[in-house]
C-alpha cells in the first residue's frame, strides 16, 4: 500500500470537497426555501472566479502583484462574494421571482436560461481561451506545511481553511441569528411564516445573496487551487455540487457539507485508484463514472440523503 | 374539451371565474388564432404542417439550404420528442440530447466500416428507437420514487457521463468520432442525395407526428396531462404514476433516438461535440418557444429557431434581424399607435444627439467603422458610437466600450422592468434602445457564433417571464 499515495488523494479531495460542499450549500438553501432547483449555481461560481482573476489583473498581476499575497487573496475572496452576492439576487429578482406560482418546471426553465445566458457573456467578453490565475508565481508551489515526506501546499490549506471558516460561519448566522431563524422557519413553511411577520421576500432575497456569495468564494478558491478557468467551468462544479446536496439529503445544511466532503474525497479517490482497480481498463477520466453510480445508489437506496427526512406529502 | 356548447347557457362543471379569464383571453387576435388551430382538423392540420416542407425542395436549389431544411427536420423531430417529456408529462429531462446521441451512435455502430456492418435502414431505424427507448427507460428508473427535481439531476449528470464516455472510451473513437457512416438503405436502395435525406426526414417527421398525436389522444395521453397538471389527483384516481412517467420518459427518448438515427447519416459521421449543452438549450429553446404540450407550436417554434440561429450566423443578415425584430416588438407590445413611433423617433434623435457630443468631446470614440457589411449597418456607423479598434484580429472585443456598454446595458434592461410608470418606461426605453444599438455594433456583430446563443438564453428567461406558454401553449387557468 503506498501510503504517500493515499494522503495525497485525501488531501487534493479535501480540497475538492471543501469546494463541492460550498457549491452544495447555497444550492442545499436555495432549495430548502424555494424548492427550487437553481440550475444556474454552477454559473455563478464562474462568474466568481472571473471576477477574482479580474482582481489579480487589476492589482498588478500574479507575478508583481501591488499588495502582500494574502491581502490580495482576501480582496479576491471579498470582490467575488459581494460580486456574485448581488448576482444571485438579480438573478432571483428578475428568473426566478415573476415564477413563483408557475407550475413547477417554469423556474427551471428559466434557470436554464440564465446558466445559457452567463456562460454565453463571459465567452463574449473574455472569449474561450482557459484562464490563467497563474497561483505558482503567486506562491511557490513548495511552500507549505511539511509532514515526513510529504508537503501540503500552503494554498491548499487556505482554501480548505477558508472554505471551512465559511461554512462555521454560516452555521452560527443559520442557528443563532434572527435571519436563520426567519430562514428555518420560511424553508418549514412559507405561509406561516409569512403570517408569523416574516417578510418572505426578503429572507428569499438574503438567501440568494447568501448562497450567490458562497459560490463566488468557491470560484475564486478553485482559480486558486487548480489555475485555469473559462467560461465552462461552472457546468461540472454545479454538477458536483448538486449531487453532494443530494447525497447529503437536500435542504440540509450540516448535510450539504458532508456531502460536499464525500463527493471530493470518492472523486479524488477514483481519480487516482480507478486505474488499478480496473487494471488500466479505465482511464482516470472515468472519476465521473464512480460519482454518478455513487448518486444513482443514493437514489435508490435513500433518496432523502443522508441528513435529509423522507418526504411526507400533504394533501 | 367543451362541454356545454354555446355562450348564453353556463357551462357544466367550468367554474365562473375560469369562464371570464377564458372570455377575456378570447379577446386578443393571437388567442383566436390558436383556438381555430385547435378547433381544425388533425388531418388537416398534418397537412398544413407538413406542405411546407413538401414544396420547400421545389424554391430551393442551394445545396446550403438544403441541408438547413434536413437540419431543420432533424430539430423538429428533437423538438417533438422533448415535448412528450416536458410538455406532456412535466418532466425536466436535462439527458435529453445523451439519447440523440445513442441513436446516431447506434446507427455508427449497424452501419459504417468501423463497425463492419451495413444493416437496412428499414430494419435499423425501429430497432434503435426501441434501444433507445429501452435506455431511457433504464436512465428514469433510479429516480423513479421522487421524480421531478431529481430526475432532472440524474438526467443531466447522465448526459455529463455520457459525453465522458464518449471522448474517453475507445469503441467511440474519442474525439474524433467515427467518420464514413453509410448513408441510409432502404430495401437495398441507397439514399445519397441532399434531396433523398431530406424526404426521409420529413417521411419520418409525418409518421412520427402523427404517432405522437394518437398517442396524445389515447388513454395515455389523457393521463399523462392528468398527473402533469396534479400528480396527486393523478393517483388518487388509481393511475399507476410512476409507470406512466417513465414511460413518457422512454417515448421521448425513442423519438430522439429515431432524429439520432437519421442524423449520423446525413451528416456521415458523428462526433462527442454534436451532443452537448448547447445542443439541449436550442431543444429546449424550440419547445418552450413554440408551447410546450402543442404539437404545432413545437414544429413552429424549431423552424423558427433553426431560422434565426442560421440568420443570426451571417453578420449581414443578423443587423436586418436585430433591427427587425426591435421594430416589430414595439409596434406589436406598446399601444396606442403614436407610443413607439415616439421612442423610434425619439431614439434615433438621442442617438444623433449623442454622437455629435461625443464626436465634439473626444473624436476617436466615433472614428471605428462596424463589423457588418449590410446597408444598415453603414447607415448606423454615423449614429452608434464605434470607437477606433473595436475589435482585435481573433474576433475578440479589445474596447472598453463594448465591455462595458453590454454589462450596462443587462443592468438598464432589468432596471426597466421595475418601473412602474407607463411615462417613464417609454423615457427610459429610448436610452436602453441606443445602448443596446451601440452594443450591437461594437460587440454583438463582431462574435455573431456566441451571440445568437445569448439572446437564446435571454429569451428563455424572458419568456419565461412574460409568456410561459410560448406562441401556441394553453395557459392553465387556475381557481386560487
Amino acid at each position: 500500500m503506498d501510503w504517500d499515495k493515499l494522503v495525497q488523494l485525501l488531501v487534493s479531495g479535501l480540497t475538492l470537497g471543501s469546494v463541492y460542499a460550498l457549491v452544495a450549500l447555497g444550492f442545499s438553501m436555495v432549495y430548502g426555501i424555494l424548492k427550487l432547483l437553481n440550475l444556474a449555481h454552477g454559473d455563478v461560481l464562474m462568474v466568481g472566479a472571473f471576477i477574482g482573476w479580474g482582481v489579480i489583473g487589476w492589482l498588478g498581476g500574479a507575478q508583481d502583484p501591488k499588495v502582500a499575497v494574502w491581502i490580495l487573496i482576501v480582496l479576491m475572496l471579498m470582490a467575488a462574494m459581494a460580486g456574485c452576492g448581488f448576482l444571485g439576487v438579480a438573478i432571483e429578482r428578475f428568473a426566478y421571482r415573476p415564477l413563483r406560482r408557475a407550475p413547477r418546471i417554469a423556474p427551471l426553465i428559466s434557470a436554464l436560461g440564465v446558466s445559457f445566458f452567463l456562460q454565453n457573456s463571459v465567452l463574449l467578453l473574455f472569449g474561450s481561451d482557459f484562464r490563467s490565475y497563474e497561483t505558482f508565481d503567486l506562491v511557490e508551489p513548495e511552500v507549505g506545511i511539511s509532514w515526513g515526506p510529504l508537503t501540503v501546499w500552503i494554498i491548499r490549506l487556505v482554501v480548505i481553511g477558508s472554505a471551512f471558516a465559511m461554512m462555521a460561519g454560516l452555521w452560527l448566522l443559520v442557528t443563532r441569528t434572527k435571519l436563520g431563524k426567519a430562514m428555518r422557519a420560511t424553508a418549514f413553511d412559507r405561509e406561516a411564516a409569512a403570517m408569523m411577520g416574516i417578510d418572505v421576500d426578503k429572507v428569499i432575497v438574503k438567501t440568494f445573496f447568501i448562497g450567490s456569495a458562497l459560490a463566488g468564494a468557491a470560484g475564486v478558491l478553485v482559480g486558486l487551487v487548480f489555475g485555469q478557468i473559462n467560461h465552462f467551468m461552472g457546468f461540472n462544479y454545479g454538477l458536483k455540487g448538486f449531487t453532494a446536496a443530494v447525497v447529503g439529503g437536500i435542504g440540509s445544511i450540516p448535510g450539504a457539507m458532508f456531502g460536499g466532503l464525500f463527493i471530493g474525497i470518492s472523486e479524488a479517490l477514483s481519480v487516482g485508484y480507478i486505474e488499478d482497480f480496473t487494471r488500466g481498463r479505465l482511464g482516470s477520466a472515468f472519476s465521473d463514472l464512480v460519482v454518478f453510480l455513487i448518486l444513482i445508489v443514493f437514489m435508490i437506496v435513500r433518496p432523502q440523503g443522508i441528513f435529509g427526512k423522507p418526504e411526507v406529502k400533504k394533501v | 374539451m367543451t362541454l356545454g356548447e354555446g355562450p348564453e347557457q353556463p357551462r357544466i362543471g367550468v367554474d365562473e371565474w375560469v369562464a371570464s379569464a377564458e372570455e377575456r383571453r378570447a379577446r386578443s387576435p393571437l388567442a383566436r388564432t390558436q383556438d381555430a388551430v385547435d378547433r381544425a382538423p388533425a388531418a388537416l392540420k398534418l397537412l398544413a404542417l407538413a406542405a411546407p416542407f413538401a414544396i420547400f425542395p421545389l424554391f430551393i436549389d442551394s445545396e446550403y439550404l438544403m441541408q438547413v431544411g434536413i437540419d431543420t427536420l432533424i430539430f423538429v423531430l428533437l423538438a417533438l420528442g422533448l415535448n412528450v417529456a416536458v410538455g406532456w408529462v412535466g418532466l425536466l429531462d436535462l439527458g435529453y440530447v445523451a439519447f440523440f446521441g445513442i441513436g446516431a451512435y447506434l446507427y455508427a455502430a449497424v452501419a459504417s466500416p468501423y463497425a463492419g456492418r451495413y444493416w437496412d435502414a428499414a430494419l435499423a431505424i425501429p430497432l434503435i428507437a426501441v434501444a433507445v427507448a429501452v435506455s431511457g427507460f433504464l436512465v428514469g428508473l433510479p429516480s423513479r420514487r421522487l421524480a421531478g427535481d431529481y430526475l432532472a439531476i440524474v438526467t443531466l449528470f447522465f448526459l455529463q457521463l455520457w459525453l465522458v464516455v464518449l471522448i474517453n472510451a475507445s469503441w467511440s473513437r474519442g474525439p474524433n468520432g467515427i467518420a464514413d457512416i453509410y448513408p441510409l438503405e432502404f430495401f437495398g436502395r441507397q439514399v445519397t442525395s441532399l434531396d433523398g435525406n431530406y424526404f426521409v426526414a420529413l417521411i419520418a417527421f409525418v409518421l412520427i407526428i402523427s404517432f405522437l398525436y394518437l398517442l396524445n389522444q389515447s388513454r395515455t395521453g389523457r393521463a399523462w396531462r392528468a398527473l402533469r397538471e396534479d400528480e396527486l389527483a393523478a393517483e388518487l384516481m388509481t393511475m399507476p404514476v410512476n409507470r406512466l412517467k417513465l414511460m413518457g420518459f422512454a417515448v421521448g427518448a425513442g423519438v430522439a433516438g429515431v432524429a439520432g438515427a437519421i442524423f449520423a447519416p446525413v451528416q456521415g459521421a458523428v462526433f462527442p461535440g454534436n451532443f452537448d449543452l448547447i445542443l439541449l438549450i436550442t431543444v429546449y429553446a424550440m419547445v418552450v418557444l413554440g408551447g410546450a404540450g402543442s404539437l404545432v407550436g413545437v414544429t413552429v417554434g424549431a423552424v423558427v429557431i433553426n431560422a434565426s440561429l442560421e440568420a443570426l450566423r451571417d453578420a449581414s443578415n443578423a443587423s436586418w434581424l436585430f433591427y427587425g425584430v426591435i421594430v416589430v416588438a414595439l409596434l406589436a407590445l406598446l399601444k396606442p399607435w403614436w407610443q413607439p413611433l415616439a421612442v423610434l423617433g425619439a431614439t434615433v434623435l438621442f442617438g444623433f444627439a449623442v454622437h455629435e457630443i461625443a464626436e465634439q468631446a473626444r473624436p476617436s470614440l466615433v472614428g471605428g467603422t462596424s463589423f457588418g457589411e449590410a446597408r444598415i449597418d453603414e447607415l448606423l456607423d454615423s449614429w452608434v458610437l464605434l470607437p477606433v479598434d473595436i475589435v482585435t484580429a481573433d474576433g475578440l472585443p479589445t474596447g472598453w466600450l463594448g465591455r462595458v456598454s453590454y454589462i450596462a446595458l443587462i443592468a438598464a434592461a432589468l432596471g426597466l422592468t421595475l418601473v412602474r410608470s407607463r411615462l417613464w418606461q417609454l423615457v427610459g426605453l429610448v436610452p436602453v434602445l441606443y445602448l443596446a444599438a451601440c452594443v450591437w455594433a461594437n460587440l454583438l456583430l463582431a462574435n455573431p457564433a456566441v451571440t445568437r446563443f445569448v439572446l437564446m438564453g435571454a429569451m428563455l428567461v424572458a419568456l419565461m417571464a412574460y409568456r410561459p406558454q410560448g406562441l401556441f401553449g394553453k395557459q392553465r387557468v387556475e381557481i386560487v
